[in-house]
């Protein structure tokens, strides 16, 4: 349960209550602990955060608007639904916003090389196009089959001037992409920097990412109070890793009126074991250098995650995901693919925007929180991707044959 | 048991010779090819067996290791498998050290404490647990120390003199040195320093120095030894066993052993 002392993690190790912490080769204990100094002295630094608010405005398009969605509210019969726009971020996602200030911290820490693993690629577009920015040398790490699944986004940041390496090994997917940057990093510690795109991997990764999407937040309420006068009832965000959400929740995590609520991909269904859900479906356990809820078998052999969203299809979840679920400060719900799906449709027609696949899972349980709260509620929904990038699989989906580009 | 790696080592200095450590995936391509290979280490000149515990995800290793893993756990390999090989190992042969070596999630699953009792119950005398640096091993060192068994550290070109103090006071039996900044199964061309850095190990710890990572051929392996305790070979037997199965990968044990002992 939530202690009335305020919420101030990770401890010094790194962790989140029993989770996080600093799981790596040894290999990469140096270059973390110095990852770790560098970025505590640049957060403590003035010029730093100047620097980094200047790129959020005139680069980033920083504040996102945060907007009333008054159809899907009157269809909903609710609560007032906000939506915070950080899909109208440069490159469509939130993921930016963290891209922005672990380069800024690789510039200032002399690295020359950057590293990234993504799976929709929306983390990669972004990573290589702040490496553009700052004519920094970049590869991403692609599963093999996300390759396919992802053509646009791939043509995106070779564009960009990005290598992307396919990653044939294990499911060939975001977690063994993660696995081989990972290997990257071992490889070449001396000049390269490793963006992590989620708020996990070891310590100071989970804490660093939050902190620098935290900007979504704190928009956010400055925002809400302005239109509003008050603080929402709840915030609502969908989860892979769950670097949007601790963005939207962290400004937020000790003002106890607030609740804060994740969307996890139920894929075909929690029961149906082909999922995302790590929290509601997962057990802890370690990987990718933190210890927290994971998809595993009965030997601790990592299992495949399911999810219509490549962006949610990670078998894990952050650290301080999992501390929040465990002493009841978040609540976590899924949502499945039909769910996303049909939201996704909704959203469209109700509000003229295409939402990502990912956020389309926050948009039925925001839809159902705003019916529990009632009339006179407020919910803010972090719609952080946009769904440009989807139209291909949501077409197939729903049995619709479009062209793509010149090879349909 | 600790005694085991240490009377290894006392044996290995009288007798002027150093310690060649074969590594193998624990259940590649199964447990009856496994175990056989396992079994028929110590006849072909290995003084030290590494034996690997199969991980999904193992991040720390090559393509050649991964595989293997990848072969094994589709071939049903759990740790249980592991504790069985080693002591089937164990009524044949009663005096040649089993290190297992893996990654932590399987371990952390199963509990730490019962992990340790189960290694020791199997006659294994210590573990490597790749992603379990000094700053997170305290529960399972703590659990070994119970049980006499050791919890084997890496060190790293990279791991400066502090951390190196570190890394050894809670070491036990030997000390495993990385020889580059890389994974298991990359270039020779990329071993670097080794001379220097074992000096500095010596000089922060009183253990024998084991050197792995990127030694593939007898010469590789008998340049190492001028200088460390011993050397480990893994990549380059899974695969030979892998591409052409266990009386070659056998032959090449044997040539790796001479190179070393002589």
């Amino acid at each position: 349960m939530v202690n009335s002392e305020n919420i101030i993690t990770p401890d010094e190790n790194g962790r989140f209550g029993d989770f996080g912490g600093r799981y790596v080769a040894e290999t990469l204990m140096p270059p973390i602990l110095e990852l770790e100094a560098a970025y505590t002295d640049a957060k403590n630094d003035p010029d730093f955060l100047t620097e980094l608010d200047s790129f959020f405005n005139h680069y980033v398009g920083r504040p996102s608007p945060l907007y009333y969605a008054e159809r899907l509210t009157e269809f909903t019969k609710g609560a007032k639904i906000y939506f915070k726009r950080d899909e109208l971020n440069h490159t469509g996602a939130h993921k930016i916003n963290n891209c922005m200030g672990q380069i800024l911290l690789a510039k200032r820490m002399g690295k020359t090389r950057i590293i990234a693993e993504t799976g929709a690629g929306q983390h990669g577009v972004a990573t290589a196009t702040v490496a553009a920015r700052f004519g920094l040398k970049c590869i991403i790490y692609m599963g093999a089959t996300d390759i396919v699944r992802q053509k646009p986004n791939v043509f995106r940041m070779r564009l960009l001037g990005a290598e992307v390496r396919s990653v044939k090994s294990g499911t060939a997917t975001l977690k063994d992409a993660m696995n081989e940057a990972l290997r990257d990093w071992v490889t070449n510690v001396g000049d390269t920097f490793y963006c992590i795109g989620t708020v996990a991997g070891p310590h100071p990764y989970p804490a660093m990412v939050r902190d620098f999407q935290a900007i979504i937040g704190r928009e956010a309420k400055k925002q809400i109070l302005e239109r509003e006068g008050r603080l929402p009832d709840a915030l609502i965000a969908c989860i892979g890793g769950g670097s949007n959400a601790m963005g939207l929740f962290h400004e937020f995590i000790n003002e106890k009126s607030v609740r804060l609520i994740g969307v996890e991909a139920a894929g075909k269904g929690v029961e149906s074991g082909l999922h995302a859900a790590s929290l509601t479906g997962g057990s802890p356990g370690i990987l990718h250098g933190n210890r927290t809820y994971l998809l595993q078998n009965k030997d601790g052999q990592i299992t495949d995650a399911h999810s219509i969203s490549a962006g949610l299809d990670y078998p894990g979840i952050g650290p301080e995901h999992a501390y929040l679920h465990d002493i009841g400060r978040a609540e976590y719900l899924s949502a499945t693919d039909d769910e996303a799906l049909h939201w996704f449709q909704e959203c469209a027609r109700l509000e003229g925007i295409l939402p990502a696949l990912e956020p389309s899972h926050a948009i039925p349980r925001t839809v159902e929180i705003a019916k529990e709260i009632g009339q006179g509620g407020i919910i803010i929904m972090n719609m952080c991707g946009r769904g440009d990038k989807d139209v291909f699989t949501i077409a197939d989906a729903l049995g619709e044959h479009i062209s793509e580009g010149t090879e349909g | 048991m600790t005694t085991r790696i240490n009377e290894t080592f006392k044996n290995l200095k009288q007798k002027n010779s150093k310690a060649f450590v074969a590594y193998i995936m624990g259940g590649d391509p199964n447990r009856k090819v496994s175990q056989r290979m396992l079994n028929a280490l110590p006849g072909n000149g290995v003084d030290i067996i590494e034996l690997g515990m199969p991980f999904t995800d193992p991040a720390a290793d090559g393509p050649i290791i991964e595989e293997a893993g990848l072969r094994s756990l589709k071939a049903g390999t759990k740790l249980s498998t592991i504790f069985e090989m080693a002591s089937e190992f164990r009524t044949i042969n009663t005096t040649t050290p089993i290190i297992i070596m893996g990654y932590c999630n399987p371990v952390h699953h199963m509990g730490y404490n019962l992990f340790a009792e189960k290694t020791k119950a199997s006659g294994i005398d210590g573990a490597i647990i790749v992603d379990l640096p000094p700053e997170e091993d305290k529960e399972l060192r703590e659990a070994f120390n119970l049980n006499d068994l050791a919890l084997i550290r890496l060190a790293t070109p990279n791991t400066d003199e502090n951390r190196l103090s570190r890394v050894v006071s809670g070491t036990k039996g030997f000390v495993y040195y990385v020889s580059m900044t890389g994974i298991t199964g990359a270039s020779s061309d990329r071993i670097n320093s080794v001379p220097e850095q074992v000096k500095k190990i010596r000089q922060a710890s009183k253990l024998p120095v084991v050197v792995g990572f990127g030694v593939k051929t007898p010469d590789n392996a008998n340049k190492i030894v001028q200088d460390a305790d011993g050397v480990v070979v893994g990549s380059a037997i899974v695969k030979e066993l892998n591409e052409k199965g266990i009386e070659p990968a056998l032959e090449l044990v044997k040539a790796l052993a001479k190179a070393v002992h002589k």
